[in-house]
C-alpha cells in the first residue's frame, strides 16, 4: 500500500492515462490535451513517452499518454514501462499523483480486467468508460452508477470524438485530492480470480453480450472471404503502390523545378566564389534531393492513417499473416514493408505498429532492402544506358523486366534475411501475437490531418537534418583541393580536372583495388562512396564527374557513361557486367544516412544499424561479385 | 467430452476448460480473459487458414493457431445428462 499522495509540486497535478489497445485512450488524450503533446522516449527503451496538458484548466495538470496494455504485467517493452511508472520504477519519472483508467464501454467483460489490477495499486483512480454511444446503438445498457458503487470511485462515461462528458470529466480531473477512494474489494490474486469478479460486476451492472456489429459483419464477410478477401487485399496494396508512383509524379517534378530554379538564380544573383557553390550546390541540391520524396511520403502516411482509421489496416494483417509468419515475421510487418517502397526511414517509422519486439526488429532490420525510390533513378539512369530496350512481347521489354526483377530481388533478400534473423540472432526474444478487427469507422478527418501532418514533419526534420550535414561534408570532400587553373581548358575540363583531384578522388583511387573485382574503377568508387549519405547522390555525382552541366539530364549522363574508356586500354569502362554488378550492389548496400540514424532511434542502439549496414555491405559486394563474373562469362567478355 | 479449441466448429459456443496435466493457460492469453470457465466462439478463419478470429468476452480477438494449442473446450451438447 502506497503512502497517501503528496501533491508534491506546487499546485501541479500529474495525472496518467492507463488503457488497453483500442479502449479509445489517443481520443481521450486529444480530447483533454488538446493534443498539444510533448513526445519523448523513455529513457533506454524506445517506447514513446507523450505528455500534455490539461486545457482551458485553473489548475496545471499534466497528463501522461501510457503505452496500451492488456495487463500491468506484460512482457513488451510497452507494456513493462505501464507497471514501471505506476511502480515508480523509472528514472526522473515520479509516481502519477493520480490515475485515469480507460476501458471500451464495448469490452468492459476484459476491459474491467484490468481496471481491478490498477485499483489494486492503491492510487487515487477514476474509471473513463469510452463509447457509451455504442452501447446503446447496439442494444446494451450500462448502469455506470452501479460500477461506481461497486468500485468506490469516479466513473464517468464519455464519447471521446465527440466531446460528450469531458467538461465533467475534466472538473474531477482539477481536483483529484477530492476523489474517493476506493471500495474494498474481494481478493483476485490470479486472471481466475480477477475474471470471476469481472462476470459478477459486469452482471450486476448490465454489461451483457451486445447485438453483434451488423454492419461490421456484413463489411468483414466480403472483405474476409477467402476468395474475395484476398482480391480486395491485393487491389488496395495495389492502388496504394500505383498511388506512390504516379500521383505523386507532378508534385516531385514541381519540388524538382523549384530547387533546380533556386539553385540556377542562386549561381546568378550571388557573387560567385565558394559560399555560393556550397549553398547552390551542396546545400539547395542536397536538401532538394530529400524533399522531392515528401509527396510520395505525405500521400503514403494519408493513405496509411486512413486505412488505419477506418478498421482495414488490422484486416489486411490478418489475412496475410500466414504469409510472413513462415519467415518470422507477422501481418502487422507488411504495411511498413510495404511503406519502403517509398522510403525505408517511415517504413521503419510504421514498424511501431508491431506491438512483438521480435518481429518488429527483424521488420526494421530487412526493410532497407526493400526497394525505396532513391534507387530509381540510379536504376533508370543504368537500365536506360546499358540494357538493350528490346520489346519481348506487347509492351514488356527487358528494361522493364530488369527493373522488376530487382524490386524482386529486394524483396526476396528481405523476406530471406528475416528468417535468417529469426533462426539465429533473434531466437528467445519475446515474440506475441493478437490482434483485434475493430469495427469499421469512418475516420475524423481532422485527427487524420493532424497524423499525417506530425509524420510529414518528422520525415522532414529528420532527413532534412542529416542530409543536410551529408550534403556539405560531400560537397567538401568533392570540391577541394582543386587542381589549379588552367586557361586553356573549358569550364567544364576545368571542373573534371577539379574533381579527379580532389579528396573525394583520392578516396576512390584508394578504393579501386577492393572494388576493381566488381568491374568499379575509381569514378564509381567516387560515386559508392558518395551514396553512403543517400543513394540518388550517386547520380549527382557521376554528374559531376563527367562533368555533364545538367545534373537532371539523364540522356547527357548515359552517353557520357557509355562513351567512357579507360585511358590506357581504350576499353569501355562501363559495360553490361559492370552495369549488372553496380545495379546488384544497389540492391543489397545500405547507403543511406538517414535510414541508420532513424534505425539507431527506432532500436535505442547503434548496434543494429551497425549490424546491418555490414550485412547489406557483405551481401552487396558478394552479390556483385558473382554477377558480375557471372554475366562476363555468360555474355563472352571474359 | 473437451475438444482442443482450434477444432471447435465456427459459430459454436465452447467452454474453456483448465487444462489437464498441471498445465497452465499462458500468462498472455489468461490476462486477455482466457480463463476457465469462459465461453468462447470461433467466428472466422482468416483466407489462408491461420490466424483465427474468436470471440471471448464480447470481443474479438484475432490469434494464431499455435498460440491455441494447449487449449482446449466444453462444447455443451444439446442433451444434458444429469449424473
Amino acid at each position: 500500500m502506497s503512502a497517501a499522495p503528496a501533491f508534491a509540486t506546487a499546485g501541479q497535478i500529474r495525472l496518467a492515462l492507463v488503457g488497453s489497445p483500442n479502449a479509445g485512450k489517443t481520443t481521450l488524450f486529444n480530447a483533454l490535451t488538446g493534443s498539444a503533446a510533448r513526445v519523448g522516449n523513455y529513457p533506454g527503451v524506445t517506447v514513446e513517452r507523450r505528455e500534455g496538458a490539461l486545457v482551458r484548466a485553473t489548475r496545471d495538470v499534466r497528463i501522461l499518454d501510457l503505452p496500451g496494455t492488456y495487463s500491468l504485467e506484460g512482457e513488451t517493452p510497452d507494456e513493462r514501462i505501464v507497471g514501471e511508472v505506476l511502480g515508480g520504477r523509472i528514472a526522473n519519472e515520479p509516481v502519477p499523483d493520480a490515475l485515469l483508467v480507460v476501458a471500451d464501454a464495448t469490452t468492459l467483460q476484459r476491459g474491467l480486467g484490468l481496471v481491478r489490477e490498477v485499483l489494486k495499486r492503491g492510487l487515487p483512480t477514476l474509471l473513463v468508460v469510452t463509447m457509451i454511444d455504442e452501447v446503446k446503438a447496439r442494444g446494451g445498457r450500462l448502469d455506470l452508477m452501479r460500477l461506481s458503487r461497486i468500485l468506490g470511485i469516479h466513473v464517468v462515461g464519455v464519447v471521446g470524438h465527440r466531446g460528450v462528458g469531458i467538461d465533467q470529466l475534466r472538473s474531477f480531473l482539477e481536483a483529484p485530492e477530492g476523489w474517493p477512494r476506493r471500495a474494498a474489494l474481494p481478493p483476485a490474486d490470479d486472471a481466475a480470480q480477477r475474471f470471476a469478479w469481472v462476470d459478477r460486476t459486469c452482471a450486476e451492472i448490465g454489461a451483457g453480450a451486445l447485438d453483434p456489429d451488423s454492419r461490421t459483419d456484413r463489411i468483414d464477410r466480403v472483405l474476409l472471404h477467402p476468395v474475395a478477401g484476398i482480391a480486395v487485399f491485393a487491389l488496395v496494396m495495389i492502388l496504394l503502390f500505383q498511388s506512390i508512383f504516379s500521383w505523386a509524379v507532378p508534385a516531385m517534378d514541381a519540388i524538382d523545378g523549384a530547387f533546380g530554379t533556386l539553385g540556377t538564380l542562386s549561381h546568378a544573383w550571388l557573387p560567385a566564389g565558394w559560399v555560393t557553390d556550397l549553398w547552390a550546390d551542396g546545400i539547395l541540391a542536397g536538401v532538394g534531393s530529400v524533399l522531392i520524396f515528401l509527396p510520395q511520403i505525405l500521400i503514403l502516411f494519408t493513405f496509411l492513417h486512413f486505412l488505419t482509421d477506418v478498421g482495414y489496416m488490422a484486416r489486411a494483417a490478418f489475412v496475410v499473416d500466414r504469409v510472413m509468419g513462415w519467415v518470422g515475421l507477422q501481418g502487422r510487418s507488411f504495411v511498413p514493408l510495404l511503406s519502403c517502397y517509398a522510403c525505408a526511414v517511415p517504413g521503419i517509422m510504421a514498424a511501431r505498429t508491431i506491438a512483438s519486439p521480435r518481429e518488429r526488429l527483424a521488420t526494421i532490420l530487412v526493410a532497407p532492402f526493400m526497394t525505396c525510390s532513391a534507387r530509381l533513378p540510379v536504376y533508370t539512369l543504368l537500365i536506360a544506358a546499358f540494357v538493350p530496350a528490346t520489346r519481348l512481347f506487347g509492351p514488356i521489354g527487358v528494361q522493364g523486366l530488369t527493373m522488376f526483377a530487382l524490386y524482386v530481388l529486394g524483396a526476396l533478400t528481405a523476406l530471406g534475411s528475416a528468417a535468417l534473423l529469426n533462426s539465429t540472432l533473434l531466437r528467445g526474444t519475446i515474440s506475441v501475437f493478437y490482434m483485434e478487427l475493430p469495427p469499421y469507422r469512418m475516420p475524423t478527418w481532422r485527427l487524420m490531418v493532424r497524423q499525417v501532418w506530425g509524420s510529414a514533419a518528422a520525415f522532414v526534420k529528420r532527413a532534412g537534418t542529416i542530409i543536410l550535414a551529408a550534403s556539405i561534408i560531400l560537397w567538401v570532400l568533392l570540391n577541394f583541393p582543386k587542381a589549379p587553373e588552367d586557361p586553356a581548358l573549358s569550364l567544364e575540363a576545368q571542373a573534371q580536372a577539379n574533381v579527379s583531384a580532389s579528396a573525394a578522388a583520392r578516396l576512390g583511387r584508394a578504393i579501386e583495388p577492393v572494388i576493381a573485382p566488381l568491374g568499379f574503377d575509381w569514378k564509381i568508387g567516387v560515386g559508392i562512396v558518395a551514396s553512403l549519405a543517400a543513394r540518388e547522390v550517386i547520380v549527382a555525382t557521376l554528374a559531376q564527374i563527367y562533368a555533364v552541366s545538367d545534373v537532371e539530364d539523364y540522356g547527357g549522363l548515359r552517353d557520357a557513361i557509355v562513351d567512357d574508356r579507360n585511358p590506357v586500354t581504350g576499353e569501355r569502362v562501363f559495360t553490361l557486367p559492370t552495369a549488372l554488378s553496380l545495379l546488384v550492389f544497389f540492391v543489397f548496400a545500405l547507403q543511406c544516412t538517414s535510414t541508420i540514424v532513424v534505425m539507431a532511434r527506432e532500436t535505442g542502439s547503434w548496434k543494429w544499424p551497425a549490424l546491418a549496414f555490414s550485412y547489406m555491405l557483405g551481401l552487396a559486394y558478394l552479390g556483385s561479385f558473382v554477377t558480375y563474373h557471372a554475366s562476363r562469362a555468360l555474355l563472352g567478355h571474359a | 467430452m473437451s475438444t482442443p479449441l482450434i477444432e471447435l466448429a465456427p459459430g459454436r459456443v465452447g467452454r474453456l476448460c483448465a487444462p489437464s496435466n498441471g498445465r497452465e493457460i499462458p500468462r498472455r492469453l489468461q490476462d486477455l480473459g482466457f480463463v476457465p470457465g469462459t465461453e468462447v466462439v470461433i467466428r472466422r478463419r482468416a483466407p489462408l487458414g491461420d490466424p483465427i478470429e474468436i470471440e471471448i468476452r464480447g470481443y474479438r480477438l484475432c490469434l494464431r493457431c499455435a498460440q491455441l494449442d494447449s487449449l482446449r473446450v466444453e462444447v455443451d451438447s444439446p442433451v444434458r445428462s444429469t449424473s
